[in-house]
């Protein structure tokens, strides 16, 4: 239990994954405008998060692995290299999915959200909690854990982002820098915070 | 035509850039830039991707019927994005694992994407491809222009060779560690971008709210 907390607040704060790994920057500095819409775009990824880094890792140890054939009788075959189109198949397939239950069973959630979830699937975000996942080794508990709290820190950091730039627009800002600009040196600001958790261990 | 297209080879580079001006593949641009070496390697994995990528999907751009567009342009740029990671996992090792998921992360880069969207779907091959690789040229420039601040002031070095001897091998140099970090990128980033503003100002933003000077009674 305590390994998984520490994992989640790893996931969280020090290895943030926008803060700190830049996953999902496009989106971070296009949709963090107002604090409404970055608070729906970050819960949808944070479900579509712990959703997709769970079921690539079920894909990976069941079907890629090597050896993970070895029920089908394939026990030497190796098809870790076709991981990369394998995970983006998963997260766009389970974007649909979601987006169709939301509607059939959710409509005000789907309403809330739906505008996001298209986005969601170029999100390198999500791509990048899938690959970290396969490059750390976690298991399926590890990245159920690692999938909600890596989740929850992207939408902490742009939820925060946002409210900066709300306040930020009515600065006076130097022409060159307006827009744009300031808003990489309000991550980077941001960044440097988010790095004095770097000594925090649980 | 010929004009034309060295316009669309160089338009990117400065005028219409992808990073300071479209806002796209910001992502990997901050993450693999504190050696040059590396940022020299990304900048020709995406070039390639991004041209071949158009190039293939212009040739049958006529043939995918438009609901499933996205799927059938993520499958080729998956595709391509493999083949890249697996030539550096067998030539150059060492560096595949420096840019660990970075390299995955191609095929969510929204300048791959984008380029596909907006200009493969509607315009042969050949121009395509010219397109796709300005584009990746210029995502290329950003990328080898914040690597380049970023190693020497931060280590002292250009592509791992020793340029300003540091104080920790007895040189005059002291580095500045900051560099080596993340948010550094961010910052050099905003930098460049205001320095491409005031050379260009035709790209300056318009401003949401003026301030307005106070007269004096």
């Amino acid at each position: 239990m305590e390994g998984y907390l520490a994992l989640a607040v790893k996931a969280i704060f020090v290895e943030n994954l926008a803060l700190s790994f830049f996953l999902g920057m496009c989106t971070f500095i296009a949709v963090s405008k107002k604090i409404s819409t970055a608070i729906g775009l970050g819960i949808s990824v944070m479900i579509v998060q712990t959703i997709t880094v769970p079921a690539n890792n079920l894909i990976l140890n069941n079907l890629l692995a090597p050896g993970a054939l070895a029920w089908a009788g394939f026990p030497d075959v190796d098809l870790t290299f076709l991981g990369l189109i394998s995970y983006i198949g998963v997260i766009a397939a389970l974007v649909q999915i979601l987006e169709m239950v939301l509607d059939k069973y959710f409509p005000p959630l789907y309403n809330a959200l739906g505008v996001f979830l298209p986005l969601i699937t170029v999100n390198c975000a999500i791509l990048g909690g899938s690959l970290f996942m396969v490059e750390r080794g976690f298991d399926f508990g590890e990245s159920v854990t690692y999938g909600l709290s890596s989740g929850f820190g992207w939408a902490l950091a742009i939820t925060a982002m946002a409210g900066v730039r709300e306040k930020l627009k009515y600065s006076d800002i130097p022409d060159g820098l307006q827009g744009l600009g300031i808003t990489f040196i309000t991550a980077g600001l941001m960044a440097m915070a988010f790095m004095s958790f770097s000594g925090v261990k649980l | 035509m010929a004009h034309k297209r060295r316009e669309m080879l160089t338009d990117p580079l400065v005028d219409n850039n992808p990073i300071t001006l479209q806002v796209l593949g910001i992502c990997s641009a901050l993450a693999v830039t504190s050696s040059m070496q590396v940022a020299l390697v990304m900048t020709i994995a995406v070039t390639l991707v991004t041209g071949f990528s158009s190039m293939f999907i212009s040739m049958i751009r006529n043939h995918i019927p438009s609901s499933i567009r996205i799927i059938v342009q993520m499958v080729i740029i998956a595709s391509l994005v493999i083949v890249v990671d697996q030539v550096l996992k067998a030539y150059a090792f060492e560096i595949s694992k420096t840019l660990s998921v970075f390299v995955g992360l191609i095929i969510t880069n929204c300048i791959v994407m984008g380029r596909a969207e907006a200009f493969a779907m509607k315009n042969p091959p050949i121009d395509s491809f010219i397109d796709g690789v300005g584009n990746g040229l210029g995502y290329g420039l950003i990328l080898m222009l914040v690597g380049f601040i970023r190693e020497l002031f931060g280590s002292g070095s250009l592509f791992g060779v020793t340029i300003l001897e540091t104080v920790n091998n007895g040189g005059w140099y002291v580095p500045n560690g900051m560099l080596l970090l993340p948010p550094s990128a961010f910052f050099i980033i905003g930098l460049i971008i205001w320095a491409f503003r005031a050379w260009k100002p035709a790209q300056v933003e318009e401003r949401e709210y003026k301030i307005q000077s106070v007269e004096a009674h």
